[in-house]
């Protein structure tokens, strides 16, 4: 029965890097399917076909589309992210900065969020069916059915319009202090917060309801357990692997949720250089912060697997 | 000395989907005294299982007691704040479920679970209670009782967890204990052990017990008096020996009746040509091994033959193979040796190679009739797709055959445009059987039709079947745990036992079996008589007499 | 005997009990649906028109919904924007709907390696953040109404495809997919005939969630520029024209925000408040 637990483990690893295999090549081709080809585009439309076709083998594009991808994922693997069509900078220059950046805002939502969304999520389950429960399940869906970007221009209108408390934007290189820190964070992660907890509550909410309903629980109601000790006790232990699914899940909310945060806040992180870079057509800059984010969700759905299947007493 | 359990005039309401309020349980009275064991018996949806939880002042989701009382040690369960019902919880009225597999918690080591109630209620130092509770599993005869509560509920078998569950109910020396069909779940030969080991522990502690259970001859080797209940309302109440040799009211008479079937018409057994003839037929789950051979072997080489108008019966417990055997035969599963002959020509093993008509001769129906039937599609659907299918049959012809169908399984014709969500248990299994006979089969395989059907309602599928033998001429292969409706039906026993084929007997010789396994699974049985249990030797004894003698 | 009140509401005589909230829900999304039908009729003005010297007017008689950032009047423009939010978010719900669900049922019943490839694709393919994915085409192909649908319906595919497959597997092991299998049934029929008419009632309500997922990212790429483009406006795409009116509160942007949570609240409760069969046993006997 042990050596079940590493085996899971080890399939769930080979399991990810066969499904980065795959989107990597998405990711490639579906960046690389232009209508004209990257030459024409670099050089404009009035570009000499001679121009063109110097380019085109400075290059590599007279390659095989096959040849690229295996070479653009081994200069991946090496490091070498490439060069930025825009400005001719070395890709992983223009990223280092900008990812700690965002991880920094991701960091400090996860913070916020978790504690949060697992309190009201578990405590609504436990009072289902109250006033309590109404109210947490009608805020969630109303945060879940709205863009990003409603829930980031009600923040502004309520926090910076009306009340005056915050600046509408993150105005970076100010951020000494608490105050400063609170300046250039507080809007981002509102906005942030809200869309992550109101998922993570949902899920967490019905992951402790499905374990409350099973025949075990209703025993220990029977064995005269208080309320608190049957969800405590008996419930969330099992609804564990379901509950750290529904954190992951919800994180990788995140990977979306910035990329218009950062947009609309002018944040500058690694989400805003990606939506320049497509406003510029920079298709290295945008394959890599691609492969970021593809990296980030599978991290995160990977991890919450192993967790999943770790915590799971069957597998004991 | 007054009785511990008295409850007058209960009555509790459930909420139906519409919002209706609708009485479950209709105005019940009656008193248990102490050490006293006290059975409830009835159909599904009888309310014994309802009545026996207000004991414990709990009715579950969408009910609740609407009126009455239920005393137990003279307090009124029943008016009692929710608070207070969970003090008395697991202190004077303990619960053992039907499944013990799912009423452990799988996160939790056993031991934990069963001294969950002297933590919750305060009753004595965690170390008092563990010795307390390997007292108990040594009380209930569990193996390694010094041990077995380190473990995880999944790694116990269901026999075990099932004696787990009373050592959880009695730990906190209650005064009642509520039995829900405890050992339904069991094999016949672990459930002769769990019962014994219940009525022994029980009467040493003098605990008034109810048991609730659907099968009379259990209760009758356990309680002192019966109670039968239908339709949320108490039919007959006396003690066990009045209930089973003076029934006075009708359904208890029924439910007699059904345990005596009237004998079998054997078919005289002709040398024809056989109809299906098995031959060393093997089957195994998981990749093939470096022998060729599956890594699980499920049935290993059984051999059987079905001649014309015969039935051939197939017992055995739970992980025999009875169940694979007959999919084997249906070509759901592939064989990976022996071969299969029906009607003269040899069948391939896989459902997908056999021809239409090869597939239209021989049916199989299965156990669960609520997942054989699709619920989204009506009973004219059901019944009309093997007609297209096979006969070509549409319009009013098609239609015709239907109603014929219909009345051929005793079923009102007017059912043809409901869905199987609305028809009984036994309404559904009818429609089951009527599916099968649309094809026109030669051979029906019938995989644990009854099992799933109340004593009463299994009777009368078994009577029909025979009924349809004598007007159609089919044969049956029928797959059972349950001997008695093996012995109601068929020519031919075949008895299994982890994949093998034990002994093949036929009825009239079936008082003497020869191997060991076949005495211990039909003494196993129990019998209407009350003092059957007692006067049974112990399984090891009964295994060895046998391989003795 | 059960003798029914008269009064007793038409809905419960059909069978079904509905819910007010799922009832408000309905008229609000049937609303928008007449919206996005009849926006041609129902605009009082030109879209492209200058109607008002002021920008970012404020909501006033003839301009009930006030004025853009040219000065044009919101009204006809939320009217006519309906048309593409809705309209673009139907027809790629459609696409992917219905071939994630054909997908999805065929790798359930079919089994073994198809359904292990499918699945392991589909998996991937779901392992690109979704708004990601659509910046990645729009960096490639550029923006235009075909390549928005094509995109979103890929994009929500795979979910469709591992929703309906999740249920069929469950339906595939019930007896009556093997009375079928056995009956000598053919694939077409096995999903057609016996899986679906399980499974509809989930997937209409899994269609509904996908509409709203395709209308968030729909407005969202809209919001970055990357959706719907000038002189065309979906919902989100007026959010983004007037977000410069957000710092005196105009109406212009706030607008289109509530058009599209009123439409998205409106599905996520009509799902979670649908009309319910009542399946009353103790009636029928």
């Amino acid at each position: 029965m042990k050596a079940r637990v590493p085996s899971l483990i080890l399939h769930r690893l080979l399991i990810a890097a066969l499904t980065l295999l795959i989107v990597s090549f998405a990711v490639y081709f579906a960046t690389s399917m232009l209508p004209g080809d990257t030459a024409t585009i670099l050089l404009g439309q009035s570009a000499t076909p001679e121009a063109i076709a110097g380019l085109r083998k400075a290059m590599n594009l007279d390659e095989p589309a096959i040849l690229r991808f295996l070479k653009w994922i081994g200069g991946l693997f090496r490091g070498e992210l490439g060069t930025s069509y825009a400005n001719n900078m070395p890709v992983a220059a223009l990223i280092g900065d900008r990812l700690l950046n965002t991880l920094k805002l991701a960091g400090l939502t996860t913070i916020i969020a978790v504690p949060l969304a697992l309190t009201l999520g578990i405590t609504s389950a436990m009072r289902r069916g109250t006033l309590y429960d109404r109210i947490v399940t009608v805020a969630t869906v109303g945060v879940i059915s709205v863009p990003e970007f409603v829930i980031a221009t009600s923040a502004v209108l309520l926090f910076a319009v009306y009340l005056r408390w915050l600046p509408a934007l993150s105005l970076t290189g100010d951020a000494h202090g608490l105050m400063g820190m609170l300046r250039v964070y507080a809007m981002p992660v509102i906005t942030l917060t809200f869309g992550v907890s109101a998922q993570m509550i949902r899920m967490s909410r019905a992951a402790v309801i499905e374990t409350l309903n099973t025949p075990y629980v209703e025993m220990a109601l029977l064995k005269g357990a208080s309320q608190s000790r049957l969800v405590l006790r008996h419930a969330l232990p099992n609804a564990l692997g379901p509950i750290v699914n529904a954190v992951a899940l919800s994180l990788s909310y995140l990977l979306g949720g910035v990329i218009i945060v950062e947009t609309i806040f002018n944040y500058p992180g690694v989400a805003k250089l990606m939506v320049d870079a497509v406003s510029t057509r920079d298709l290295p800059l945008i394959q890599s912060c691609a492969m970021i984010f593809c990296v980030g969700y599978l991290l995160l759905v990977t991890a919450a697997d192993v967790i999943a299947i770790l915590s799971n007493p069957r597998l004991r | 000395m007054s009785p511990i359990v008295q409850i007058r005039d209960l009555k509790v309401e459930a909420r139906t989907d519409s919002g209706r309020r609708v009485a479950i349980i209709k105005g019940v009275s009656l008193d248990v005294a102490e050490g006293e064991v006290m059975a409830f018996i009835g159909e599904s949806g009888s309310g014994k299982t309802t009545v026996a939880m207000t004991l414990l002042g709990y009715a579950r989701p969408g009910c609740w007691i609407a009126g009455g009382e239920v005393r137990v040690d003279g307090v009124d369960m029943a008016a009692l704040p929710e608070k207070e019902r969970a003090r008395i919880r697991g202190t004077k009225v303990a619960y053992v479920p039907q499944s013990a597999a799912a009423a452990f918690n799988p996160a939790i080591p056993i031991m934990e679970q069963v001294i969950e109630v002297t933590r919750i209620h305060r009753l004595m130092p965690p170390e008092e209670a563990r010795r307390k509770a390997v007292e108990l599993f040594r009380a209930l005869s569990l193996p390694d009782p010094d041990h077995i509560g380190d473990r995880y509920p999944h790694q116990v078998s269901g026999g075990q967890l099932q004696r787990l569950a009373a050592a959880m109910a009695l730990i906190g020396d209650p005064k009642v204990v509520v039995f829900d069909e405890p050992t339904t779940a069991l094999d016949v030969t672990t459930q002769v052990e769990v019962l014994r080991a219940f009525k022994t522990v029980t009467r040493k502690h003098r605990i008034a017990c109810v048991y609730v259970s659907h099968d009379l001859a259990v209760v009758a080797q356990i309680a002192d008096r019966i109670t039968v209940l239908k339709g949320g309302e108490i039919q007959e109440c006396g003690t066990t020996t009045d209930i089973l040799e003076r029934p006075q009211h009708p359904y208890t008479r029924q439910l007699l009746d059904a345990f005596r079937p009237a004998p079998h018409a054997r078919a005289v057994l002709t040398d024809d040509a056989p109809l299906l003839h098995v031959n060393g037929l093997s089957v195994g789950y998981g990749p093939p091994g470096a022998n060729g051979k599956p890594l699980v072997l499920a049935v290993e080489s059984v051999s059987l033959t079905v001649r014309q108008g015969t039935n051939v019966g197939i017992i055995g417990e739970s992980g025999s193979g009875k169940s694979t055997l007959a999919r084997a035969i249906a070509g759901i599963l592939p064989a990976c040796g022996g071969d299969i002959l029906f009607d003269g020509r040899e069948l391939w093993d896989s459902a997908r190679k056999r021809s239409r008509d090869q597939l239209r001769q021989l049916q199989i129906v299965f156990q669960h009739a609520d997942t054989a039937l699709n619920p989204a599609k009506s009973i004219e659907q059901i019944l009309g797709r093997p007609l297209t299918f096979y006969h070509g049959l549409r319009g009013k012809a098609r239609d015709a055959r239907i109603d014929s169908l219909l009345d051929m399984v005793h079923l009102p014709r007017a059912l043809r445009h409901r869905r199987p969500g609305e028809l009984s248990g036994g309404q559904k299994q009818r429609v089951n059987v009527a599916r099968a006979l649309a094809a026109e089969p030669k051979l029906i395989l019938c995989d644990e039709i009854t099992s799933a059907l109340d004593t009463v309602v299994a009777a009368a599928v078994v009577d029909l079947l025979k009924e349809l033998q004598r007007e159609l001429g089919l044969s049956y292969v029928f797959i059972s745990h349950d001997l008695s409706v093996i012995e109601a039906i068929c020519d031919e026993i075949i008895v299994m036992h982890r994949g093998r084929m034990v002994e093949a007997i036929t009825p009239s010789a079936r008082q003497q079996p020869k191997h060991p396994y076949t005495r211990l699974l039909f003494s196993s049985v129990p019998k209407l008589d009350p003092t059957w249990l007692d006067g049974l030797d112990p399984q090891s004894e009964r295994m060895q007499a046998a391989s003795g003698g | 005997m059960t003798t029914r009140p008269a009064s007793v509401p038409l809905a419960s005589r059909l069978g079904y009990r509905i819910n007010p909230v799922g009832l408000v829900a309905f008229s609000v999304i049937l609303f928008w649906a007449v919206v996005a039908l009849f926006a041609d009729s129902l605009a009082p003005h030109p879209v492209g028109e200058i109607i008002d010297n002021d920008f970012f007017g404020p909501m006033r008689a003839g301009l009930w919904l006030g004025s853009d950032y040219l000065g044009r009047d919101m009204l006809s423009r939320i009217l006519l924007g309906a048309r593409y939010t809705v309209g673009i978010s139907l027809a790629a719900v459609t696409i992917a709907c219905f071939s994630g669900v054909v997908l999805g049922m065929t790798a359930a019943v079919v089994g073994g390696t198809l359904d292990t490839v499918m699945s392991r694709l589909f998996d991937a393919l779901n392992s690109i953040p979704s708004k990601l994915f659509g910046l990645m085409v729009v960096a490639a192909v550029g923006s235009s109404i075909p390549v928005l649908i094509l995109t979103l319906s890929v994009i929500y595919t795979p979910g469709a495809f591992r929703f309906s497959r999740a249920l069929a597997v469950n339906i595939d092991t019930m007896d009556f997919m093997m009375v079928a299998r056995i009956r000598g049934e053919r694939l077409p029929y096995l999903i057609g005939a016996e899986i679906l008419p399980n499974i509809v009632g989930p997937v209409l309500a899994d269609l509904g969630l996908r509409f709203v997922f395709i209308v968030l990212l729909l407005s969202g790429l809209s919001f970055l520029g990357l959706g719907v483009q000038p002189p065309y406006a979906d919902w989100g795409a007026l959010v983004r024209e007037n977000i410069g009116g957000l710092a005196f509160a105009a109406p212009a942007v706030i607008v289109p925000s509530i058009a599209i949570a009123t439409l998205t609240i409106s599905i996520n409760l009509l799902i979670d408040n649908l009309p319910q069969k009542v399946r009353d046993r103790s009636v029928s006997p």
